[in-house]
């Protein structure tokens, strides 16, 4: 996000933003859901069976977990920003596959932010 | 007709004036464009397709002197010509009324596009003036343009309703888009309790026509029946608008940096204070 001079003198005086950036931020999340037609309960639903899949796999922060949408000239992107939970030794923790699929999940390593 | 020959027009631009939200501007875009247009040797037709509220007339101070309208010759009861209003001092320039208020829901697509065919026959240009919304009216009027304008005004409830236009636009393969920013007031901008020209077209993602500055005359020329193209070509607003007209023929007109238009010490803080930090 650009910032202007103005923004970081009204930063530094913890005055409130100039109006402008406010506008443009709430227009740019109101038009995300006016261009899916994705009600917020739709979002929520597909935010829990996301995180649902990927708990699976690897060990989530499910509070933690966001999904939003995101939109840029007039594109819109599924954000699933997951934070994955790490061990001691900063690895990811792996979950034990539960069913016979011989593969190991190796495809969650490190890609806590897909769009 | 006073030929016989009639020369069908393949070149004739069929451009909708649209918005969504109301009271934006689209009447007063349409009747100065139509103006400059016809300035510039082109005929020109506007339509004012919101029969509803209609506007068009007033603006251009042909209000008493509408007899019959779109309806009336579809239905056969008189010809085009007498349909058409000439426009008193730019006879390149007609005025033809889709309906009126008391007839609200007879048009259908199929006679928006009988009409529009019929005015192609004799203009270069069919400016359709059309009703605030995304309903009926507008994907009537819709339905027979090839491209279209959207109008708006750098505020988060216009720019969001054009959005939807813009949605409805795409999906009807009407081409190509162009953005008529209204109401600009360089002061707010520069203070950045606007949002800028580079706000709306990003979000949006249409190419910028132009864009018109909040100009008091428009208010005067209103008052007058005589848009400011037409006789106050100095104002800043009659500026802009020839400027799109210009745009729209092919010219490649800068644009106007609203930035320039306050001037002096203040002006020169407060672009510093828009400069782009990071
Ligand atoms: N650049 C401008 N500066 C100042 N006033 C303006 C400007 N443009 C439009 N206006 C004013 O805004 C009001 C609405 O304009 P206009 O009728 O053209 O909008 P509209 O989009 O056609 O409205 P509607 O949706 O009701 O048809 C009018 O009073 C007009 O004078
Ligand atoms: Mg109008």
């Amino acid at each position: 996000m650009a910032m202007t001079l103005r923004d970081i003198i009204n930063k530094l005086l913890r005055r409130q933003p100039a109006s402008a950036s406010t506008a443009r931020e709430r227009l740019q999340l109101v038009l995300a859901h006016d261009r899916s037609d994705l009600s917020s309960e739709l979002l929520d639903q597909m935010r829990k069976e996301i995180l649902e899949v990927v708990a699976k796999y690897v060990e989530i922060d499910v509070d933690e977990g966001a999904v939003s949408l995101e939109t840029e000239d007039r594109m819109t992107a599924l954000v699933a920003n997951l934070p994955i939970k790490r061990t001691m030794t900063g690895q990811i923790k792996l979950k034990e596959p539960k069913d016979q699929s011989e593969e190991n999940p190796q495809g969650a390593e490190g890609t806590d932010q897909n769009s | 007709m006073t030929n016989s020959r009639r020369s069908v027009r393949t070149d004739t631009r069929v451009i909708l004036i649209c918005s969504g939200k109301g009271g934006v501007g689209k009447t007063t875009l349409t009747a100065n464009l139509g103006i400059s247009l016809a300035r510039q040797g082109l005929s020109t037709a506007v339509l004012d397709a919101d029969f509803g509220l209609r506007n068009l007339d007033l603006l251009l101070g042909l209000e008493n002197r509408i007899v019959y309208t779109a309806q009336e010759v579809l239905e056969e009861e008189c010809r085009l010509d007498q349909a058409l209003v000439k426009h008193k001092q730019e006879s390149n320039l007609s005025l033809l009324p889709a309906g009126n208020p008391r007839m609200l829901d007879w048009l259908k697509p199929d006679d928006m596009q009988r009409i529009v065919d019929m005015l192609k026959e004799q203009f270069n240009y069919v400016l359709i003036d059309c009703p605030a919304g995304v309903e009926d009216g507008f994907k009537n009027a819709m339905s027979a343009s090839q491209e279209a304008i959207v109008v708006t005004n750098p505020e988060v409830s216009a720019v969001r309703d054009a959005d939807r236009v813009i949605g409805l636009l795409n999906t009807n393969a009407i081409k190509p888009v162009q953005l008529v920013l209204n109401r600009v007031r360089p002061k707010m901008m520069a203070n950045q309790e606007m949002l800028s020209i580079d706000d709306v077209t990003d979000i949006l993602a249409l190419p910028l026509l132009g864009l018109v500055l909040e100009d008091e005359q428009v208010i005067v020329s209103t008052n007058r029946g005589e848009p400011l193209t037409l006789n106050s070509v100095n104002s800043p607003a009659a500026k802009c608008y020839l400027n799109i007209a210009k745009r729209l023929q092919g010219e490649d007109i800068p644009l106007i940096d609203p930035a320039e238009e306050s001037s002096g010490i203040g002006a020169k803080f407060r672009r510093l204070m828009q400069t782009k930090i990071f």
